[in-house]
């Protein structure tokens, strides 16, 4: 079979799923439905599902944008050259209409059902990733990273929104808490995954500057994790239990990037350090936004103040 | 196209199909879910 006729196939409609990047969606679902719980009032059980849903489908259709614009990129990695559009089980047009057409339903079907702002912060969020980032930033900047965290970001915030109907300081606290989380999660699996990132061209902060510029702001912003994650608490927007929850969490956080900060990795190093502060990192986003609905909850159910 | 591809593309297609049909399913109920709930506001 030559590859004009495995193109004129129709897709199967699971390449059309894994497009949208199931696995980071699920990491998105669990932060905006923390944002969704913890934040202050009631939303009717429908409306919060499909404030849900329309965040899982924005981050879906931004992610197909996102692997249309790069399909040439990552057809030259190793890691990536499988997906469905690089490995050619797909039209390219086919996927920017996809991606488009789920990122127009999500925030359509957000301002219809939950509310404008909720779906003015969507439409941001997209626009940020698949255009801002994708498009604009991430070949040209070292600093692809910290910019790509603030769409990572924003999820949390949407679901808060969607119950609040407002903008307060704890939305943008959870915001700053994922954009600042982002850096030293993602450069200690850069330090660790030696990618090909540097064949395609895309300036990834171990490549430019170098391993030990990497390490050293991984420390600088586990540092700032600390009081940004202690925030919510310090303005009284949570109880102790988030408060404690937070500064054990950041403390351990910090704890695990100074092996990784003032170290040098030699030849067929294990890079443990490294390993261990990526998986910790996981961790804690998870036991940080749990915390926070637990805190919030109990505060609700007047268990304690 | 041989009759291997062809029994190909019609299994993509009746799954494509049976997909976006059972979406569309899940879409009329929640929006009907939507509706009711927001007309108690």
């Amino acid at each position: 079979m030559t590859a004009t006729t495995a193109t004129r196939m129709p897709a199967d409609w699971r390449d059309f799923f894994a497009l949208t990047k199931p696995g980071v969606m699920r990491l998105v679902i669990f932060t905006g439905l923390c944002g969704l719980l913890a934040a202050p009032g009631h939303i009717h059980p429908v409306i919060g599902f499909t404030a849900i849903l329309c965040i899982a489908l924005g981050a879906g259709g931004s992610a197909v944008l996102n692997q249309w614009w790069e399909s040439e990129i990552d057809a030259g990695m190793k890691r990536t050259a499988n997906r469905p559009l690089p490995a050619g089980r797909m039209h390219l047009v086919d996927a920017r209409d996809f991606g488009i057409a789920l990122s127009v339903a999500s925030v359509a079907l957000m301002g219809v059902a939950v509310g404008w702002l909720a779906a003015s912060i969507l439409a941001a969020a997209i626009v940020y990733y698949a255009v801002i980032y994708t498009m604009w930033l991430k070949p040209r900047t070292p600093q692809n990273i910290v910019i790509g965290g603030g769409s990572g970001a924003f999820p949390p915030m949407i679901g808060w929104v969607a119950v609040t109907g407002d903008i307060t300081a704890m939305p943008l606290l959870l915001f700053a808490i994922i954009f600042f989380w982002t850096p030293p999660h993602f450069w200690a699996l850069a330090l660790f995954v030696k990618s090909d990132y540097a064949k395609v061209g895309i300036p990834m902060m171990p490549v430019v500057a170098g391993e030990r510029a990497t390490r050293r702001q991984i420390l600088a912003y586990s540092i700032l994790l600390v009081p940004i994650a202690a925030t919510p608490w310090l303005i009284s927007g949570t109880g102790t239990l988030y408060g404690v929850t937070a500064l054990a969490l950041s403390l351990a956080f910090l704890a695990l990037s100074l092996p990784v900060a003032f170290r040098e990795a030699g030849e067929g190093d294990m890079m443990k350090p490294e390993k261990r502060l990526f998986a910790y990192s996981i961790l804690y986003l998870f036991a940080l936004f749990a915390a926070l609905v637990v805190d919030a909850l109990a505060r609700q159910q007047g268990w304690f103040a | 196209m041989t009759p291997e591809e062809e029994a190909e593309y019609r299994r993509r297609q009746r799954a494509r199909n049976l997909v976006l049909g059972g979406l569309l399913l899940f879409f009329v109920v929640l929006f009907y879910a939507i509706t009711i709930v927001r007309m108690g506001d």
